[in-house]
């Protein structure tokens, strides 16, 4: 390629565009010219490929040295030094590869051609007869009733799978059961994860309580019980009477200022557990949509819609706090046949 | 002579394979094939690499890891968890972090890798965006890569979920209530995934299955095909000096690239154990086991679920929750859940497509473009970032919050105006700042570099002597098409008769003026000529003072 700047030698022929001055010429490395340089980079790639050699041994000596003890810490010791020789061993091959490639091969650009991806004309014909002479020879187009029942088979065999899967996949598809909880009349309020019941003189005002059905040991531990108690989980608070706005539709529901809301987010069912002493507001930490205790419980921010359900509560005969029944709507997030 | 043994050895053995593969062709083809270099063509290589190493950390894990969720009684470490009722899939978490050798190690090595993975892939689609290497032929293997980016959040998501922690499980949660919220089918399709109410008793086991084989089964599959096609196009390659559609300017695949390429996985699994050894991630026995009650303040997903988590919190609740019928319609979780990544994952798809339709390009491109030479694409580049972040950070504002002492609810409210203005805004600024760009180098490519030096002719006159640019120089600026709006051809023909498609064809020319009206077309010989014509005694000026200065004398 010319070397000469002057501008009227860089056009190509139509005068249009300018010509490509072509690959740069190649630049020698120190290596290239100096023999010293180039000795020099093939020790730098031995003493790298040590290096990992070392960090093998390094990690080996570790899963000695440090063995697990159980603790927190001994554990991230094992962690840190497993992990730092590993980490020795695979960079010493990496950078003494890559700096094998880049100081000692041959580093002069090469040029190769593309060939065109699309198929020459007579390739592509070719191509479409021998479709045809198959699409004749299984004779599927003159035969329409071969077609369809070829198709049909195809489309329905699937069914084989998909009915017994289905029917099954989705537990007893019951959705129903997404209206009920476990709370029913007389239930006790206990203590989240105790179990202990709650008496009505042990809530102070402020104070909040996380609340679970007051169910047997055995039931709380059992397989079903994390779906009963994700339904079923309460937040219990004791407000000053005076601050508390009840609808009239409710005034029976709260005891002496204690009112109880479900726990789980009318948005997407995280569960709301953060109480804003002072305000009033729950918050839920997972997407910050804020209800208000003292006011029904309705949302005053963040992109949840309704409010919190409440449960309907009382006291027994021996002071403690009880559910007057079940929730009296679905809890947790909205779904499309939530009120019918 | 042992090189000679080894010699005939390795002859009989090609000799061997050859007669029964054909492997002389394949090695004919492919050994000394060229690959064009470039740090960003790295991007996507730190992406299979990841892959790798997930797949190496990933096997290690499933040796110990108990995909069930019956309830044990955890007996073992750490001390604050022995004697807890919990989940198999806990009690084994717990146990291949303190009791096997290397298990922790492994655990981290492998959630690094997660997220690693997950960021070079963002970055590599970044690189061939704003490079327009998504333009043909390389459309299908764009939409290959899309869906793996899709596969890869569908991988990370059902990971994350495994281990059967309290934040893990809260993330199920949330799924949960976004599936109920869609219409018609969602209580229905939340029993279909947790096999009954959540959370039931199914949903690790089948997570498990669906992270350990059916993911990355589609994975694997289609990286196959995003690497085939890879091979089969040839790599693209940056504009430069010799560089053409035409052909392909690199090294050899043999010896060049097996060592650059095989010693930077080493680089990137050694790097991710590094991290794993030092970097503490996802200490689930702190969290402890997954009880639909407690949860904490400031959790976060991982990064790349950041933007779904945002676009729930900005959604405002109020008047988002219709009730038509009786049924109910949430659109306070439709819109930020399935509508805004729908329109983040439409716009990745249907780009390539629209770009070209718009450009009316049938070519070959195999060169790439500066991203400065297409400002539109650029400016939707950058602004599809921009709301992609905004959401992030939008998922991230309790912890904004906390740690700038600032209100929740400010905060939120920022953001939600931000997520319209500041794409917009982004868009603005990219494209100027790329017409910028081009005029500077239409300025560079006229009048060459500024020396600094300051020369006084005999008559008094000063100028600042200016160096043209050398060929590589003014090639890289000027070559480049700079392409102009769709014209649309009249709505009847000469006869008069109303021609068909003239609407749609309008619609096109739109938009192609969105893309193409503005625009700094590339520096013609012709321009050039004049530029120095008209500054003939400037270019005197230069040409003789680059001599005279040199030497050290003055006019």
């Amino acid at each position: 390629m010319s070397e000469n700047q002057h501008s009227t030698d860089v056009t190509s022929a139509d005068q249009n565009t300018f010509a490509d001055p072509g690959i740069p010429e190649h630049q020698h490395r120190r290596g290239d010219v100096d023999a010293a340089a180039s000795k020099r980079a093939e020790r730098q790639v031995v003493v790298l490929f040590a290096i990992s050699v070392i960090g093998t041994i390094a990690s080996l000596v570790a899963y000695f040295a440090f063995r697990p003890d159980g603790t927190t810490s001994g554990t991230r010791l094992s962690t840190l030094t497993l992990g730092l020789g590993m980490a020795f061993a695979l960079l010493g091959i990496g950078l003494a590869a890559v700096h094998w490639a880049k100081a000692i091969m041959n580093d002069t650009e090469v040029s190769e051609e593309r060939h065109q991806l699309s198929s020459p004309d007579d390739v592509r014909e070719a191509a479409v007869a021998s479709l045809k002479a198959g699409v004749d020879d299984s004779g599927i187009a003159r035969r329409g009733m071969l077609k369809g029942a070829a198709l049909s088979a195809l489309a329905l065999f699937p069914l084989t799978i998909a009915v017994p899967l289905v029917s099954s996949v989705g537990g007893d598809w019951n959705v129903s059961k997404l209206r009920h909880t476990r709370w029913e009349k007389g239930m006790r309020l206990a203590t989240d994860p105790t179990g202990r019941p709650i008496k009505a003189s042990d809530v102070t005002i402020g104070s909040v309580f996380h609340v679970i059905p007051d169910v047997s040991e055995k039931e709380r531990s059992s397989g079903e019980w994390l779906s009963e108690k994700a339904k079923a989980v309460v937040l219990l608070i004791r407000l000053d009477p005076r601050d508390l706005h009840e609808a009239d539709d409710r005034k029976g529901w709260s005891y002496d200022g204690i009112v109880a809301y479900s726990k789980i987010c009318t948005h997407v069912g995280c569960p709301v557990a953060l109480y804003e002493q002072q305000t009033h507001h729950l918050l839920c930490p997972c997407h910050q949509s804020t209800f208000d205790v003292a006011d029904g419980a309705k949302v005053v921010f963040g992109p949840a819609h309704r409010p919190l359900p409440q449960l309907p509560i009382t006291v027994d005969d021996d002071g403690y706090l009880v559910a007057q029944s079940d929730f009296h709507e679905p809890v947790g997030p909205s779904y499309w046949e939530r009120l019918k | 002579m042992s090189t000679t043994t080894t010699e005939r050895a390795a002859a009989g053995t090609a000799d061997y394979l050859d007669q029964r593969t054909g492997l002389g062709k394949a090695v004919k083809e492919f050994a000394r094939k060229t690959f064009p270099d470039h740090w960003s063509f790295l991007l996507g290589e730190i992406a299979l690499y990841s892959l790798i190493v997930l797949i190496l950390s990933g096997f290690f894990l499933t040796m110990f890891f108990v995909p069930s969720m019956t309830l044990v009684t955890h007996d073992g470490p750490p001390a604050t968890m022995d004697g807890v009722l919990m989940s198999e899939a806990f009690s084994s978490t717990l146990r291949t972090s303190f009791e096997v050798r290397g298990g922790l190690l492994m655990r981290q090595i492998h959630h690094w890798a997660a997220l690693l993975f997950m960021a070079s892939i963002v970055t590599h689609m970044m690189r061939v965006f704003f490079t327009g290497a998504f333009r043909k032929p390389r459309e299908l293997n764009w939409l290959v890569g899309t869906t793996l980016l899709i596969l890869g959040l569908a991988a990370g998501f059902t990971g994350y979920s495994l281990p059967d922690d309290v934040l893990s499980g809260n993330g199920l949660r949330i799924t949960d209530g976004v599936i109920k919220s869609i219409p018609i089918i969602g209580s229905y399709l939340s029993y279909f995934v947790f096999g009954g109410e959540f959370p039931g008793e199914d949903i690790i086991p089948r997570l498990f299955t669906l992270h350990i084989f059916v993911v990355p089964g589609l994975i694997l599959a289609l990286v196959g095909v995003h690497l085939f096609m890879l091979v089969l196009h040839k790599h693209t390659q940056y504009p430069g000096g010799g560089r053409k559609d035409t052909n392909v300017v690199g090294f050899p695949l043999f010896p060049v690239y097996t060592a650059k390429a095989g010693g930077f996985f080493f680089i990137v699994f050694g790097v991710i154990a590094l991290m794993g050894a030092t970097m503490a991630i996802n200490n689930v026995w702190n969290y402890g086991p997954f009880d639909p009650s407690p949860v904490s303040a400031g959790a976060q997903p991982d990064w790349y679920m950041l933007f779904l988590e945002g676009s729930l919190r900005l959604m405002p609740g109020q008047g988002t929750e219709w009730v038509i019928g009786g049924y109910t319609l949430s659109l306070n979780i439709l819109v930020p859940a399935v509508i805004v990544p729908g329109i983040l994952f439409t716009f990745l798809f249907v780009y390539p497509f629209v770009e070209a339709a718009v450009t009316k390009d049938k070519r070959e491109h195999h060169v790439l473009d500066r991203p400065r030479n297409v400002p539109v694409r650029t400016a939707l580049g950058v602004a599809f970032l921009t709301a992609f972040i905004i959401l992030a950070l939008a998922g991230s504002n309790d912890l904004i919050a906390t740690h700038f002492s600032l209100s929740i609810n400010a905060i939120t409210w920022a953001f939600r105006i931000l997520i319209f203005v500041g794409p917009w805004f982004a868009f603005w600024v990219t494209k100027r700042i790329c017409l910028g760009l081009q005029r500077k180098d239409r300025e560079l490519v006229l009048h060459g570099h500024e020396t600094g030096r300051i020369v006084r002719f005999a008559n008094g006159e000063y100028i600042e002597v200016h160096r043209p640019l050398d060929d590589q120089e003014r090639w890289l600026r000027v070559n480049y098409d700079a392409h102009r709006p769709l014209e649309v051809e009249p709505a009847t023909d000469s006869r008069g008769v109303r021609r068909k498609g003239y609407k749609q064809d309008r619609r096109m020319a739109r938009l192609s003026r969105f893309f193409y009206e503005d625009r700094v077309e590339p520096v013609t010989p012709a321009e050039l000529e004049a530029a120095h014509s008209h500054g003939a005694h400037d270019e005197i000026g230069a040409a003789a003072g680059r001599e005279e200065i040199g030497s050290g004398s003055t006019h």
